[in-house]
């Protein structure tokens, strides 16, 4: 687990700045906050110091920081006068994300971000418009995610377009519930986009009572199925994303047949075990089930979709819960950041291939065993 | 859009709406416990028998599992939501996606000479005749002129006799006149030969144009042979020879067989398996004889009951998944035909088998005699003097073609939705319409469903799949592997 954010002291500063990190040549333990946008006349502006401990200058200088290590060339990160330091892009991970908000029109039993009231759109905004800019042109892959992206509304197609001009050639893997897309003209906004674009999509169930429980949300199931039909309208690349949790793993093979009779369209269906943190904790007696309680009823889903042709991708799931067969499909998820290994894996055999577990998760599965 | 406020968690009972509308639907029993309940997406529940009466009654579902699968498979509908009819319109959309691709197979019969004389063959003629029985040039030109006009952006030519290859150099004609005048189509082509008729020359430009072979196999050489002879020797010997030249020099996946089904082969189920597992195919298609006159010349040979052809069916079959079960890739086309159909959103492109009916919807035929008819069935009617199918001359033009009274009679009956019989059946999703054999069959195109052989073979294939399909989970992966095969 890697801390991307942290509190340390700060002079010099008022408000806020975003900038990317560069070595400095004075200063041994310290870096320089670059950013042209203050200064569109000097593409060098140096805007603050971050640095490991305090630096005798007029510029904002930030220091004392417990994630100060990790901090490399070509990071962007946040800081602000409460002496915060937020970093916003790692250049050498493949992990990155534009966080939107916290807000959202769903409130998932499982929610690992539980979304919050507070209208923090500006906020997030600010940081990714500074952001964008400022990332490296070979990243191979953005994330968006939230709360519900969308929520931002028209902004959120400014937050595209930005990637699409200034990041061309990077993959935008965004996290929505797709209702929005029950509205068809939000949709079609996704054409101009289609070329670098994935929507992951959750789809927790075959029919409207359980998926609508899950998110809590009257109505959700048809407003997403109709969303993701108008998507197909436009092909765009869709990668649905089905959590494997206790209300809705009895129906995981009807839920497979469903798609494959009603989204054929999708380019790959993502199954993924829970992050246990969040709202999760407080719904742990109803969601929590063990791997091997689901292994057969899963490997029937993963089977029947590959032989059908839908692209199956495991998430968040140690290799040794799962069966063998199933090894093949499982996907090294978890965020470089979140991921975490336990002791007992030291002695496994498969570790260097297995993602881990979350870092995030306040349970964890009893089944880890090495292989 | 709305965000949500922090709330307390709401029981599932809050998102259920125990009330529900019906949505189209139909229904049959499956066997003496079960009903068959398919809706109109084409999905499927398998209850059992009285479900169909509470739903109708809206009496409240108690079987937590049947109420979620009648939502999932489109059958109801919660109260209040009709966002999901949307998703059905799609599911009936792609259904009839074919439809947009009007008329994509083109068969061109270029001779009817033949150097066999096969006692099933509806057409063929042994005779050196090339002026009355080989396809004109003007014609010819015509026909590929009217091919290119098809809307259809991929179509697929396919030669046709007699003996197509006794015929070579019109052949060779049609294919560089097609590709020199096409602009815009993706086209691939087919030669139908009796696969005893090969020679560098023609391997040549089979690869040149990369033109695939589809030859006939009707089992073990006794059988073979005794349904197709030739005029000396052995046609089966013949017929096998040719396969593994065409294979050295094609590619082994560039060459195809079919069989037919005659009352002596209808004794040998296996042993025919076996002559195309030993040939090296990987699949058969199960095809009973045309009942159409020429067939039906010599009765004793021809002639059996369909309940016959089912029981000599489904013993194949069974003997077919056996070979699967054990590991061995082996495919019934037919069955993959209505498993398709049965188990995706998509339809398949197999013209016998579609609704609207793939005469004329999906094949055209230009006939050596230089008149268009709407499918092979239609063209071999001719040869007793039936013209009912025949749309108008290769000269006459697209409008008039399509617009002739003839192609109007295929029209009118070609909607299995729209028969009666059909229209509340509830494997028609699965099933086709054929308005040329119940015309060949029954003297009337539209069709009396109770006593078609045609109905009675599909509706018995249909629902037989179906119970194999849910009888376990190794035979639904083996269809699976059939529909997903190339
Ligand atoms: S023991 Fe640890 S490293 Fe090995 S497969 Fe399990 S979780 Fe992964
Ligand atoms: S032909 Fe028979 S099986 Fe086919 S749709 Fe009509 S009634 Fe049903």
């Amino acid at each position: 687990m890697i801390n991307l954010s942290s509190r340390g002291k700060v002079e010099n500063l008022e408000g806020q700045l975003v900038g990317k990190l560069r070595p400095s040549k004075g200063i041994k333990y310290g870096f320089e906050l670059v950013n042209s946008l203050y200064d569109p006349t000097n593409e060098d502006r140096v805007v603050a110091l971050v640095s490991q401990e305090r630096l005798n200058s007029q510029l904002p200088n930030i220091f004392n920081l417990s994630n100060y290590k990790i901090l490399a060339e070509g990071d962007v990160v946040y800081i602000n006068d409460q002496g915060v330091l937020d970093i916003l892009y790692r250049r050498q991970s493949k992990h990155n994300t534009l966080f939107i908000t916290d807000q959202c029109n769903s409130y998932c039993l499982m929610c690992s971000q539980p979304p919050k009231n507070k209208d923090d759109f500006d906020f997030h905004y600010f940081r990714n418009k500074c952001l964008i800019p400022l990332m490296d042109e070979e990243t191979e892959v953005i994330g968006i995610t939230g709360g519900e992206p969308f929520l931002l509304g028209d902004r959120m197609i400014e937050i595209l377009e930005d990637l699409k001009s200034q990041l061309p050639q990077t993959t935008i893997h965004l996290l929505t519930n797709g209702k929005v897309f029950a509205w068809n003209d939000w949709a079609e906004k996704m054409e101009q986009f289609k070329e670098n674009l994935i929507l992951a999509v959750p789809l927790y169930s075959d029919n409207f009572v359980d998926h609508d429980y899950i998110v809590q949300s009257n109505g959700a199931f048809r407003q997403t199925m109709l969303g993701l039909h108008n998507l197909a309208k436009y092909q765009i690349h869709i990668e649905l994303r089905v959590v494997l949790q206790r209300p809705t793993i009895k129906r995981i093979e009807e839920l497979s047949l469903f798609i494959t009779k009603n989204l054929p369209f999708v380019e790959s269906v993502a199954f993924m075990g829970l992050e246990f943190t969040g709202l999760a904790i407080a719904n742990k007696d109803k969601l929590w089930i063990e791997p091997s309680e689901y292994a057969s009823a899963l490997k029937k889903s993963v089977f029947l979709l590959d032989r059908f042709g839908i692209r199956v991708n495991i998430f968040n799931m140690p290799l040794c819960v799962l069966e063998p067969e199933l090894r093949d499909f499982a996907t090294k998820s978890i965020s470089d950041w979140k991921r975490s290994y336990l002791d007992k894996c030291e002695h496994c055999s498969a570790k260097s291939d297995c993602g881990g577990v979350f870092g995030t998760s306040r349970q964890l599965t009893n089944e880890i065993s090495p292989l | 859009m709305e965000v949500v406020k922090r709330q307390k968690f709401k029981p599932k009972e809050h998102y259920n709406s125990p009330g529900y509308k019906l949505l189209p639907f139909k229904y049959l029993h499956i066997d003496s416990t079960n009903e068959l309940i398919v809706g109109a997406s084409g999905d499927y529940v398998i209850a059992p028998i009285g479900s169909v009466e509470a739903i109708v009654k809206r009496r409240p579902i108690s079987n937590e599992k049947l109420m979620r699968d009648l939502h999932a498979k489109h059958i109801i509908i919660d109260e209040y939501e009709s966002g999901g009819l949307d998703v059905i319109a799609n599911r009936i959309r792609t259904k009839k996606d074919h439809l947009l691709q009007l008329s994509s197979l083109h068969i061109f019969v270029l001779t009817l000479r033949c150097n066999h004389t096969c006692h099933y063959c509806q057409v063929s003629r042994v005779t050196q005749d090339k002026q009355s029985f080989d396809l004109k040039k003007t014609d010819l030109d015509h026909a590929i002129e009217l091919m290119l006009k098809s809307p259809s952006k991929f179509i697929t030519m396919e030669f046709q006799g007699g003996e197509p290859l006794l015929a070579f150099d019109l052949l060779k004609y049609a294919v560089e006149t097609t590709l020199s005048l096409n602009t815009d189509k993706r086209i691939n082509f087919v030669i139908c030969t009796n696969g005893t008729i090969y020679n560098e020359e023609i391997i040549k430009f089979c690869l040149k144009y990369d033109i695939l072979i589809s030859t006939s196999l009707d089992g073990p050489e006794f059988l073979h042979d005794s349904n197709r002879k030739l005029r000396k020797g052995s046609s089966y010997h013949d017929v096998i020879a040719g396969i593994q030249y065409f294979r050295n020099a094609l590619g082994k996946d560039r060459i195809s067989a079919l069989m037919t089904a005659s009352s002596l082969s209808l004794k040998y189920p296996q042993e025919i398996i076996n002559a195309y597992l030993e040939n090296g195919f990987h699949n058969i298609f199960l095809r009973p004889i045309s009942p159409y006159g020429f067939a039906l010349k010599s009765p004793k040979k021809n002639y059996y009951e369909t309940q016959q052809f089912l029981e000599f069916y489904e013993k194949a079959f069974e003997y077919i998944l056996q070979i699967n079960l054990k590991g061995t890739f082996f495919r019934e086309d037919f069955a993959s035909v209505i498993l398709k159909k049965i188990l995706t959103p998509f339809q398949s492109n197999y013209v016998d088998l579609q609704s609207p009916a793939g005469a004329i919807n999906s094949v055209l035929v230009y006939n050596y005699d230089g008149y268009v008819y709407a499918s092979d069935e239609s063209r071999m009617l001719a040869e007793q003097n039936d013209y009912s199918f025949r749309l108008g001359h290769v000269s006459d033009g697209y409008k008039k073609l399509l617009t002739s009274d003839e192609a109007l009679s295929v029209f009118k009956n070609s909607l299995n939705e729209a028969l009666n019989g059909c229209s509340d059946c509830a494997v028609s999703d699965f099933c086709g319409a054929d308005p040329v054999f119940h015309h060949a069959i029954q003297g009337d195109a539209y069709g009396h469903r109770p006593t078609s052989g045609f109905c009675e073979k599909n509706m018995s294939i249909i629902k037989y799949l179906i119970r194999k399909l849910e009888e376990s989970t190794s035979v639904r992966n083996i269809f699976y592997e059939w529909i997903s095969a190339k």
